[in-house]
């Protein structure tokens, strides 16, 4: 496993003459950790689904290493190395944790016995290895995030979306993913992108800040230099405060 | 699997085999319906089961496998073995079409049942209207007494209850292979969120379509058995939505998704089935045989909503996993 480089050139999304995004270009480096960040709305989670090929993009493009991957199924933009999780998490509810993980890691490797085990190394990596025979719908919400990540994880990715997997964690546990993550990220080289309203996991993680509001995107740099950023502060973290 | 499921279902196997011999001609009858139901059962699973799509018209497939295959015998004396591939040939390519339609227009529950109970009625105003097949008059074999060929499936009810209970274990066998591979795990994961799926790489569209075509095709060989068990088709049967909806019953009842629901709900059907008709010739009170039934299928739905099975198969210590 190692990182690929994601790049975004143009990038714009309609929804029946609602400019949902417009003219978004960013690039991350492969094995770089960058965030995506922006009030509700803004067109985060339109931008993950048109990287993930949920969506296809009216404009612009999504490249992959270089690949162009916008405007391929979902499944295919998950061969070419993409994994993502959800941000309403959708676990497989009636399968076992280890399952959930396995149908993942099925996508690499064909037999199941293989996959199985490739996935619950993923799982005790993660601290999930002792659920790993109850159901997924009967896990607590910050188990589920974890799960959705190790199933991400189990298609062997070179980029991970991640789409607020730290919501509705208590402050401990996000240190705990943050931690997972700088881990894996420093050892694989992956690639990561992650939608993130936790500024304490936004500030820990990220090398780069991309901010967008309204659909285009109004600032990109250092977290930093973001949380200086007059614009941001007036769009996003003003109204963090105000809340 | 335990130690205690693997011995309870070898000594199942062993009466199953020795069945004939130890029952008369109506127990035999019986238990052949339970097995036929058993197999077609296992068949509907595989898509409602195992990659959740609901269908409610698979009358089509058996009446399409019987339909072929008995013709081919009727005109050209083209025997059930030969004709069997015809008959799955057809049935798979109807089910690709309804697949297709269905899946890649994206219709999901409810529509997709609209559209399977659509196709099987409208074929069966089609065939009312075939000469070849007979038309609404319908399709005859001839019967011959005290034959056993078993090349033209002609014979007595033995050879027919071997030959069904010959499918009804190996459909169980193949299901078992399918949910333990690839395929099998990615039904499910389509099952419980088919966009979840997709993102972990698996080609949902593909899936669905192996699903509806491996369903269709084991359908067909039940039809095609059902034709020469009863000697004669007729479109307002063979393609009846009741038709349909019977096949659905064992594994809903049994246990949905699991390898052996379709079987013990196919034993508790069939079984009460009997006892009601029975009951309701005694009491002679017309009707009361489906009014028992109806009520007894309510009060299985609502007490055990996840079948039989699951139920059983706790109690008796055999640990079947809802997989």
């Amino acid at each position: 496993m190692s990182g690929a480089r994601l790049e975004l050139a143009g990038l714009g999304k309609s929804f029946r003459g609602l400019r949902a995004v417009h003219d978004v270009s960013f690039s991350v480096p492969a094995g770089a950790i960058h965030a995506l960040i922006g009030p509700n709305g803004a067109g985060k989670t339109t931008i993950f689904n048109m990287i993930a090929g949920v969506h296809a993009p009216s404009a612009g493009t999504v490249s992959l290493d270089g690949q162009r991957i916008s405007g391929l199924r979902p499944d295919h933009v998950c061969h070419a190395g993409v994994g993502r999780t959800f941000q309403i998490v959708r676990p497989f509810k009636g399968l076992s944790v280890l399952d959930n993980v396995t149908t993942g890691a099925l996508h690499r490797r064909p037999r199941l016995a293989e996959a199985r085990d490739a996935a619950l190394a993923i799982l005790e990596r993660l601290g999930l290895a002792d659920r790993r025979h109850q159901l997924a719908e009967s896990l607590t919400l910050p188990d589920r995030k974890k799960l959705e990540v190790a199933r991400a994880l189990a298609t062997e990715p070179k980029l991970l979306l991640l789409d607020e997997v730290m919501a509705g964690l208590r402050p401990t546990e996000v240190d705990v993913m943050v931690g997972f993550l700088r881990d894996l990220n420093a050892e694989t080289g992956l690639t990561v992108l992650l939608i993130e309203h936790v500024m304490r996991a936004v500030m820990a993680l990220a090398a780069q800040v991309v901010v967008v509001s309204y659909g285009e995107k109004i600032a990109e740099g250092t977290p930093a230099e973001i949380t200086r950023h007059q614009a941001v502060l007036d769009v996003y973290l003003g109204a963090e405060e105000v809340a | 699997m335990t130690a205690r499921a693997a011995i309870g279902l070898a000594a199942l196997l062993a009466l199953l085999i020795a069945a004939p011999a130890l029952l008369g001609g109506y127990g035999l009858s019986v238990l052949i319906l339970v097995l036929y139901f058993a197999y077609v059962g296992q068949a509907w699973n595989i898509m409602m089961g195992f990659a959740g799509q609901l269908s409610l018209g698979h009358a089509l497939y058996a009446g399409l496998g019987g339909y072929i295959a008995a013709g081919l015998y009727f005109h050209y004396g083209i025997g059930p073995w030969l004709g069997i591939f015809a008959a799955v040939a057809v049935a798979v390519a109807a089910g690709s079409i309804v697949g297709y339609l269905g899946f890649r227009f994206s219709l999901a529950g409810v529509y997709f049942a609209l559209l399977t109970i659509a196709f099987a009625e409208f074929t069966r105003i089609g065939f009312d209207n075939w000469e070849w097949t007979g038309g609404s008059g319908g399709l005859f074999l001839k019967v011959e007494r005290g034959v056993v060929d078993l090349a033209n499936l002609r014979g007595g009810p033995v050879m027919f209850y071997y030959v069904i209970l010959a499918l009804a274990v190996g459909a169980l066998v193949l299901c078992r292979l399918l949910l333990e591979s690839r395929l099998g795990r990615y039904w499910l994961a389509i099952r419980e969120d088919a966009e979840a799926a997709q993102a972990v790489g698996v080609p949902v569209l593909w899936c669905k379509m192996l699903a509806i075509m491996i369903s269709a095709a084991l359908t067909a060989v039940a039809g095609v058995w059902n034709a020469f068990y009863y000697n004669n088709l007729f479109p307002e049967t063979a393609f009846a939505m009741g038709r349909s909806i019977e096949m659905t019953l064992a594994p809903i009842i049994g246990g949905l998704g699991t390898l052996f629901g379709p079987f013990v709900g196919a034993v508790v059907l069939t079984g009460l089935g009997e006892i009601f008709t029975a009951a309701g010739d005694r009491l002679d009170i017309p009707g009361i045989k489906q009014i028992f039934y109806g009520v007894a299928l309510l009060l299985i739905v609502m007490y055990r909503p996840a079948g039989v099975w699951p139920w059983l198969a706790a109690r008796l210590g055999f640990a079947e996993r809802k997989p």
